[in-house]
């Protein structure tokens, strides 16, 4: 997607959006100004260089203790998060973020939480004696019953990450499984998963139930990743560019068909099983997307190749036996 | 005679059955050659739970296919058919 600076939000189209339901993240590369990249770096903190016996946990509160980015009091507005001119302030008021914060939280988002991930190099972990390894995948906070609303994590690489500098690693799809924290640590891998490697200036912005985990850093460079936790602080439907969203909804024809179903639909997005899907609830999978795309279009008889329609219409001949 | 060390083998199939293709894994070295950890593999060590048996692994519990509680039939969370594996190795230290 391409970028221009303006005052407008660029809202999303109703396929982004699907995209995000289904698979729980959408990807922006290069999207942030190499300037406000540059700044960010400058103000992020700096990271001292090891010596021997250095711990590490010392070397991160001293980097976060020099950092310009201020401590912020969860259930701030994100409006007033960060000071005008700062480079975190600066990305928020991209036409590309802003446009993709008011299309999943609707306006006036709120701040949860931020934190600067620096992941350091194998020379740290020898200083330190410590092993150098990933984190463990895990979905962030804790078990969270909410059906369908969702928080907003955006993650910020202000500086180019390569394969061997790790790069945050994520499981598209798991973000509607209800799991607690780093529970599933034993999934050590997972097939379709995904490391970020990727150019200076990309966002990844997350459904907050995704399986994700920090690689381990295996080359020379610091690696820095910025998260901010955002949620909405009122409705959280119809906040993108409704323009290509159909006003029907007309089945399609299901199993047996004669050519494979159109790309890029609505429908076909949220039926479209990532490589990790088990046979049995992948297709549960579906149900689950169908049920938030619901709760975002505001439409409660929305369905995709039936899959919610079968359930419920069993369901009142049940009730009515 | 040297020790007897544990490796596990831990897959993640696609249904209950072993020759079902395999969705997630993990592995832990007990005899400290090799050390896994999450995210350094992109492809699966074997295709299938039978691949695995007919490589020498041995099968040592398999998670129990539970009903689904009323209410909660569509809930989705952990990874439901998860095989434990394990070689016994021995070592010289």
């Amino acid at each position: 997607m391409s970028v221009q600076q303006s005052a407008a939000p660029i809202l999303l189209t109703s396929p982004q959006v699907a995209s995000f339901v289904a698979r729980g993240f959408l990807r922006f590369d290069a999207a942030v100004p190499a300037d406000i990249n540059a700044q960010f770096m400058a103000e992020a903190g700096a990271v001292a260089e090891p010596e021997a016996g250095t711990k590490l946990g010392e070397v991160y509160e001293d980097t976060l203790a020099s950092s310009q980015i201020p401590e912020v009091p969860a259930g701030t507005p994100l409006a007033d998060a960060y000071r005008p001119g700062s480079a975190v302030a600066r990305l928020l008021d991209l036409p590309l973020v802003k446009g993709v914060l008011r299309s999943l939280l609707g306006e006036a988002p709120v701040f949860d939480h931020h934190f600067l991930h620096v992941t350091f190099p194998p020379r740290f972990h020898e200083a330190s004696a410590r092993e150098n390894v990933s984190q463990h995948t895990h979905q962030d906070s804790t078990i969270d019953p909410r059906p369908q609303a969702f928080d907003v994590q955006m993650m910020y690489y202000p500086h180019a990450v390569t394969r061997p500098m790790g790069g945050t690693r994520f499981v598209p799809g798991t973000h509607l499984r209800k799991v607690s924290e780093v529970a599933l640590g034993r999934y050590q891998n997972i097939v379709g998963q995904q490391h970020m490697v990727c150019e200076a200036g990309t966002l990844l912005f997350l459904h907050h139930g995704i399986w994700h985990g920090g690689g381990v850093n295996l080359a020379d460079d610091v690696r820095y990743m910025f998260k901010i936790r955002m949620h909405a602080s009122g409705p959280q439907t119809r906040g993108w560019d409704l323009s290509d969203l159909s006003q029907h909804n007309a089945q399609r024809a299901i199993f047996f068909r004669k050519a494979p179903p159109e790309k890029g639909t609505v429908e076909t997005i949220l039926t479209t099983s990532e490589p990790w899907f088990e046979q049995d609830t992948g297709r549960l999978e579906y149900v689950n997307r169908i049920k938030l795309w619901r709760y975002l279009t505001d439409d409660a008889t929305y369905d995709a190749d039936y899959w919610l329609t079968r359930l419920e219409t069993s369901g009142r001949a049940a009730a009515e036996a | 005679m040297g020790k007897l060390r544990q490796k596990v083998l831990v897959l993640y199939l696609k249904n209950s059955a072993l020759d079902s293709p395999v969705a997630a894994w993990a592995v832990y070295d007990g005899t400290g050659e090799t050390l896994h950890m999450a995210g350094d593999a992109d492809t699966p060590p074997y295709a299938t739970g039978l691949a695995a048996l007919k490589d020498g692994w041995r099968l040592f519990q398999a998670s129990q296919l539970l009903p689904h509680p009323r209410g909660e039939e569509l809930d989705l969370a952990y990874l439901k058919y998860e095989f434990f594996f394990e070689q016994l190795v021995e070592v010289t230290a």
